[in-house]
């Protein structure tokens, strides 16, 4: 039997860390390009103001990049610290591209941050140029790796379970590598992380227009932000919606809790905009339906069926069925390699094998659960219906109104009229939060939404967990809990400080050229 | 396609590749932030070192990340059972990797003494604790770890953090220490202002004697107080990675591969080498060339204990035959297969624009230009 606290203990270390470290990553991918698009205007136009502009965004930059960085070595080894049942299972799939991101990506971005900082008075214009690029290049494939790794999560494609090694197998890495799901998750991602850098300078440029302050500077931020915001707001829903038909093929579950819909309807599905979902009695109080959205969201079509949360649980109760024919078939093959009739029971049931350790979760060995505990495990495997229902529809209802406040800034900036309403300026200002809100909220869909499973339908969380003891786990968690808060302090002190300080504060004005040297 | 044993020998050599890449790169900025107030004795001198790593410290941080993801999926086993058999120190060292970037780039920040004086200090640990937590590490793996792996490969551990600290992993904390030490220091004694150089390589010529007493005392140490262990059943390089079925005694002593192999000889010699190497060049002002020659310790001590250990990865003192080795603990054929056309294409690409980076940074960092400096 599995230690249930050290389970829980780790899951929630993990999501802290994970969405600790989710609200630095998208400002840096979001935030990178913008830095390029103002310098590539200054390589283009020589005019010194968008030289001030790449700097001053470059010290916000730099002072969240670098809390990326050290939020980020903790994800790459907590697999192996808190998850090493996992790491032994899936990591002869799962560590290919965590490895290939630290290759390709990441050593990209990491090398050359340095020289954006300091390499001012040592590169030409154009070189500089191209490692604020190739910086932003970095920090995108690096998203890409990491979501290939994701994905896979989502969707095991391309890997079978191997006896000998007792273990998940690549069979064809390409098929990893252009797994469906990372596409959809990385156009997606990304694109959220562009609406939140947009967002970023958008709401800090509206604050000193508010305050009167380098008037110019703040307008031009302003302007790359709002085209930039809205291209990047419109792609983050149209890309989710991508996202959400890529859910429906193989993570039929976490769609229909994300919808609340308990029960097959007749297609095409409706979409429940409004609603409470009860979970004890398997029903919506108050819903508010608006016909056919889901159906066609969900399927691309009029006829395609969405099954039900019910219908999805007598579903796994049968694949748990045949997922304990491949088990016990495993336990004989183990005692002896030579028996054909066991190999060809695990040959036949063997992509049903995941759904037999979810019984180890209810008893200790999955060969004597009665029925009832096969219907506990097949229970399981339904998400937390009520936070997926209210965490998607919070993050929708910010994509559309992002694309309204990005338009609008769009259109008051190409009439040049961005400082007119003091209405707007706050509300640009007080709309800050909401991009981390959003992704947040994403994280949450797509990693809440995924359990019970930690590799969807291959291994249960529960089972993924190292043998270490309660004690040890809530050690780590208590310290990381204080060292990022009390980092959190103080990056958001230095944050503030610096934005408030601005670039006239901080001597980036035409007067003065200081090296920014000092400034990473 | 090459053959599993093959690619998995290829692999071995590239985790110490990395381990080299990371010793080196990742080592002298640890050597630089733990020697911070030791070298720089005023706000001045200290932004001065500071600066000699700043530009650098990320992309060199990267090795150890790398590191990460690569033995996650070349040794997929090693990886699961030392981060979660070495729980606490693991996450010592995380605390130390994630406090040192922020030191770096807060520091100056603000120009308040008390808090660079407090990130000075955070600075002064997060530099040490790397260091002894990998050489602690390493002479734990000479001694075997308490872990045992069941039928489904699910690992148990029986012992606790201060299990690790026994005597010669301490001694191996020592060599590690004192080697990075002397590292850091001859990194500044060539890259900072020239009045610190004379100090830097002081200190560096010490660390650098330190270094060859501790190392000596630890391969002595190896060679008559500690026990080696061995496989004795037969050795199939190409079988399917499953530690289970090997036998494995503990007799002998860790330089039996010495003997069956004396190009190995060669390791050991490079380290000692290069730390006299160091100590004479600083010694005659010759600092890059000393940190060359302190580079070269770096590869010869990791090198001289992984052929030491070789074929094993990770000795089980618990349950022996559950030791991990290079022929068993290994990812799929395939996996290492495609990871390696990777590392042929990215590595030489990553080392081409490293030291693009450096060449655009070279000189030394002087007092002049730091007094230029807004300081944030």
């Amino acid at each position: 039997m599995i230690d249930n606290e050290v389970v829980t203990l780790s899951r929630l270390q993990f999501a802290l860390t994970a969405l600790y470290h989710f609200l630095f990553v998208p400002l840096t991918l979001g935030l990178s390009w913008m830095l390029a698009i103002m310098e590539a205007v200054y390589v283009m136009t020589g005019r010194e103001i968008w030289k001030r502009m790449t700097q001053f965004w470059g010290v916000l930059f730099g002072i969240n990049f670098a809390m990326g960085v050290a939020t980020g070595v903790t994800m790459e080894f907590q697999f192996g610290t808190n998850w090493a049942y996992y790491s032994h299972y899936v990591g002869d799939v799962f560590g290919t591209p965590l490895a290939i991101e630290g290759l390709m990506a990441f050593f990209l971005e990491a090398t050359l941050i340095g020289l954006f900082f300091f390499g001012w008075d040592r590169l030409s214009r154009v070189k500089h140029l191209l490692v604020t690029t190739f910086l932003a290049l970095g920090t995108n494939l690096s998203a890409l790796w990491i979501l290939i790794a994701n994905a896979w999560m989502q969707n095991p494609v391309g890997a079978e379970f191997n006896l000998d090694t007792m273990r998940m197998e690549v069979t064809s890495f390409a098929t990893v590598a252009f797994n469906p799901v990372a596409q959809s998750k990385f156009v997606h991602t990304v694109s959220a992380g562009y609406v939140l850098g947009a967002m970023f300078v958008l709401s800090i440029s509206a604050w000193y227009l508010l305050k009167g302050r380098n008037i110019e500077f703040a307008k031009r931020s302003m302007t790359v932000a709002a085209s930039f915001g809205l291209a990047s707001a419109l792609s983050v829903v149209v890309l989710g919606d991508e996202s959400g038909y890529t859910v429906s093929e193989n993570q039929k579950m976490k769609l229909a809790a994300i919808e609340a819909m308990w029960d097959t309807e007749k297609p095409p599905a409706a979409f429940t905009a409004f609603g409470f979902p009860d979970v004890a009695e398997r029903k919506t109080h108050f819903a508010i339906h608006i016909p056919w959205v889901m159906g066609i969201i969900g399927t691309r079509s009029l006829d395609g069926v969405l099954p039900g949360i019910n219908q999805l649980v007598e579903e796994a109760a049968q694949r748990i069925e045949n997922g304990r024919i491949a088990y016990a078939a495993m336990q004989r093959l183990r005692a002896d390699r030579n028996d054909t009739q066991a190999r060809a029971d695990f040959d036949a049931h063997k992509k049903d094998l995941g759904y037999a350790l979810l019984l180890r979760k209810v008893v200790a060995d999955p060969a004597h659960a009665t029925p009832a505990d096969v219907q506990t495990a097949a229970n399981s495997t339904i998400p937390n219906v009520p936070v997926l229902f209210w965490a998607f529809r919070i993050m929708v209802g910010c994509g559309f109104y992002f694309i309204a406040l990005f338009g609008y800034s769009f259109w008051l900036a190409s009439k040049r009229q961005l400082d007119r309403h003091r209405w707007y300026l706050k509300l640009a200002l007080y709309s800050l939060p909401l991009p981390w809100v959003a992704i947040e909220l994403g994280w949450i869909v797509a990693e809440y939404g995924r359990q019970p499973w930690a590799i969807e339908g291959v291994l249960p969380t529960a089972l993924g967990v190292s043998s270490v003891s309660a004690g040890q786990v809530l050690f780590s968690l208590c310290g990381f809990v204080i060292f990022y808060t009390a980092l959190a302090v103080v990056d958001g002190v230095l944050m503030a400080k610096y934005a408030r300080r601005g670039p006239d504060g901080l001597g980036i004005s035409p007067e003065v050229k200081p090296s920014l040297g000092a400034a990473s | 396609m090459i053959d599993y044993e093959t690619l998995r020998l290829l692999w071995w050599l590239i985790l110490g590749v990395l381990l080299i890449g990371f010793a080196i790169m990742d080592g002298f900025d640890f050597g630089v932030a733990a020697l911070l107030r030791v070298l720089g004795h005023n706000d001045e001198e200290r932004r001065v070192l500071l600066e000699t790593v700043e530009p650098v410290w990320e992309g060199n941080q990267v090795w150890f990340i790398l590191g990460g993801g690569a033995v996650f999926a070349a040794w997929p086993f090693v990886y699961a059972v030392a981060f979660s058999g070495l729980y606490v120190a693991m996450f010592l060292l995380l605390v130390a990797f994630i406090l040192r970037p922020v030191g770096f780039s807060y520091r100056n920040k603000l120009n308040d003494p008390r808090w660079r004086n407090a990130w000075d200090w955070v600075l002064t640990v997060s530099g040490l604790v790397p260091m002894l937590i990998f050489g602690v590490a390493f002479g734990n793996l000479f001694l075997g770890l308490p872990f045992r792996l069941d039928a489904e490969m699910r690992m148990t551990y029986e012992g606790g953090f201060f299990g690790l600290l026994s005597p010669f992993a301490v001694l191996s904390g020592l060599v590690s220490i004192a080697m990075l030490l002397a590292h850091g220091a001859s990194y500044a004694a060539f890259k900072a202002d020239e009045s610190l150089a004379e100090r830097s390589g002081r200190v560096a010529r010490i660390a650098a004697l330190a270094y060859i007493v501790f190392y000596l005392l630890a391969g002595a140490w190896l060679a008559f107080g500690l026990p080696g262990y061995a496989i004795v059943s037969a050795v199939n390089g190409n079988a399917p990675s499953n530690p289970l079925l090997k036998q494995v005694a503990i007799q002998g002593h860790w330089f039996a591969g010495y003997a069956a192999h004396p190009a190995f000889w060669l390791a050991p010699l490079a380290a000692l080498v290069g730390a006299v190497g160091s100590i004479v060049l600083i010694s005659a002002r010759k600092y890059f060339a000393g940190f060359l020659a302190s580079s070269l310790v770096c590869a010869g001590t990791i090198l001289s204990a992984g052929f030491a250990l070789f074929p094993f990865l990770m000795p089980s003192s618990l349950d022996p035959n559950s030791s991990l080795t290079v022929f068993d603990a290994s990812s799929s054929q395939t996996t290492l297969g495609i990871m390696l056309v990777v590392v042929i294409i990215f590595l030489p690409i990553v080392l081409a624009y490293t030291s693009w980076v450096y060449r655009v940074l070279r000189g030394r960092v002087t007092l002049e230009h730091i007094k230029h400096h807004l300081g944030y």
